[in-house]
């Protein structure tokens, strides 16, 4: 019997959802058949814990007077982005320091006004009639401000490929260190907790869908960047190569530093692990079968980063379970892989959203509307 | 028996000889792994320390007995687990294996097995590892 959203949240109102995590419902739907299973549960969640550079926020630090239009704008010495109104500015997670250069960037400026730290902020306008001030160096701090909110415009990457290196030589990329000689293999995403391949045709994930966001309650703001719904795909519409991606927004003045925090890769630069949570409406069987893949049904290109001119070429093709495993066999050789995505994280994420909704404490959305499939990519010439 | 000692000398105490002390008076062989010495200001000495169990238990008690401030080291790198989100970036690095996840993605250490490369530092995305030296 097929189900509608309100129903689902009426059932949460009552108290009576079953709501499970996407790791749970493989046993229990093994357990009592699909149809059973269907019946039986009401939301399944999702989760992923990883590093993800398209992120950053945009933040209103209210007026002076007399008024500044802040144009040149730091913070932490860290610069954000003024070319919008006066004192808006948007800080991008991978800038970084003019200070410290790479090991400190806007995700370690988002993380401590999340945390609640003052943060000095430098910025500078040319003075015009009605904001004749030119400079000013003061403070701010997250619960002082107007506005902080989180826009990511590229998150929860459908599938991301595996990384590795034929050269001889050793690679810092953003997939983690690479050792040369095809040692070893580093892979993202959460295998069968991620939210995008557990519904693989954005049947409820479109824009308008609520969201954990780094422990706020957030929002699908819209596709996310580099959406390439149009990939090839296997007979029950999983994507064979990273497909959609997320733009999410949500309040960071809801948000825990349990869930978010910043990354330095090495001789790449900065980045920020976002924590994302979506709970998944069972509406029926056909949604069902689809939160039940498992890591051994998700597929995975090993790419050779040493290919820096033209696409990387694919060195095998694994699933994540071959991968979640720690040794994977190329021609014959047995490679080392492992995760830079933080799986336990996204398990606790999973979790807290499968208690917050059984507590009442979060409803599920209808979507405003779905996302395009067949989206293709576009290169720059 | 050999282990590997980190010496904390205060001001007062940078320029006692200690490497010559531990050979002459306790019959040990001490290979300097790293050394910081500031003479106006306070030192660091890491050393690897070979000789018989009593003799390096008798040098602790004159180093510490001098005001020398000794820390007997497992491994050249400490790991931070409250800013460690277990992303395994580390692992990666760790081509010998002492980093490595369990099945439960559990991130485990056998110092023993270190041949510290450090290369696990700067592999750390939290920035969660630091070295000992």
């Amino acid at each position: 019997m097929a189900k509608t959203i309100q129903q689902i949240n009426e059932r949460i109102a009552s108290g009576e959802a079953v709501v499970v995590t996407a790791d749970e419902i493989i046993g229990i739907a093994e357990d009592i058949g699909i149809k059973k299973a269907a019946e039986y549960v009401d939301v399944v969640t999702t989760a992923t814990f990883g590093p993800m550079c398209s992120t950053g926020a945009f933040l209103n630090v209210g007026h002076t007077t007399p008024g500044l239009r802040m144009e040149k704008i730091y913070l932490n010495d860290v610069e954000a982005y003024g070319g919008i109104a006066a004192v808006d500015m948007y800080i991008g997670a991978t800038q970084a320091s003019i200070a410290q250069g790479d090991e400190y960037g806007g995700a370690h400026v988002i993380c401590e006004l999340i945390e609640g730290k003052e943060v000095k902020l430098r910025a500078y306008g040319k003075g015009t009639d009605c904001y004749p001030r030119r400079e000013i160096e003061t403070a701010i701090r997250l619960d002082e401000i107007n506005e902080a909110y989180l826009y990511n415009p590229r998150n929860a990457y459908q599938g991301y490929n595996a990384a590795a290196n034929t050269s001889s030589k050793r690679l810092y990329t953003y997939m983690g260190i690479l050792q040369p000689n095809l040692s070893n293999i580093t892979y993202c995403t959460s295998g069968q907790l991620s939210p995008l391949l557990n519904d693989p045709l954005y049947r409820t994930i479109g824009i308008g869908t609520r969201i954990f966001l780094a422990g706020a309650q957030g929002y699908v703001a819209w596709m996310g960047t580099q959406f390439h719904s149009g990939v090839a795909r296997d007979e029950d519409g999983r994507p064979l190569s990273p497909a959609a991606t997320l733009a999410v927004v949500g309040d960071m003045k809801q948000m825990s530093p349990s869930y978010i925090q910043p990354a330095v890769f090495e001789k790449y630069g900065v980045s920020m692990f976002v924590g994302i949570g979506v709970p998944i409406p069972i509406l029926d069987e056909e949604m069902l079968k689809t939160v039940c893949i498992k890591d051994s049904d998700i597929a995975m290109n090993i790419l050779d980063y040493s290919v820096s001119d033209g696409a990387k070429p694919i060195l095998k093709k694994a699933t994540y379970a071959e991968l979640k495993s720690g040794e994977v066999d190329i021609d014959g050789k047995k490679v080392r892989s492992s995760a830079i995505t933080g799986h336990n994280k996204a398990r606790e994420i999973a979790e807290l959203l499968k208690e917050q909704i059984a507590d009442k404490a979060f409803y599920l959305t209808e979507m405003v509307q779905s996302f395009p499939q067949g989206n293709k990519l576009n290169s720059l010439k | 028996m050999k282990t590997r000692l980190l010496l904390s000398f205060p001001h007062n105490l940078t320029a006692e000889p200690v490497t010559y002390t531990l050979v002459k008076r306790y019959d040990l062989i001490p290979n300097i792994l790293k050394a910081d010495i500031d003479h106006n200001r306070q030192g660091s000495l890491l050393l690897e320390i070979e000789g018989e169990q009593a003799n390096i238990e008798d040098a602790v008690m004159y180093l510490r007995g001098s005001g020398i401030d000794v820390q007997a080291l497992k491994a050249a790198i400490v790991i931070d687990e409250e800013r460690c989100v277990e992303c395994s970036a580390c692992v990666a690095a760790c081509e010998i294996g002492a980093l490595r996840c369990d099945e439960e993605f559990k991130l485990k250490f056998e110092a023993d097995k270190c041949i510290e490369c450090m290369l696990c530092i700067q592999a750390c995305p939290l920035r969660a590892i630091r070295s000992i030296f």
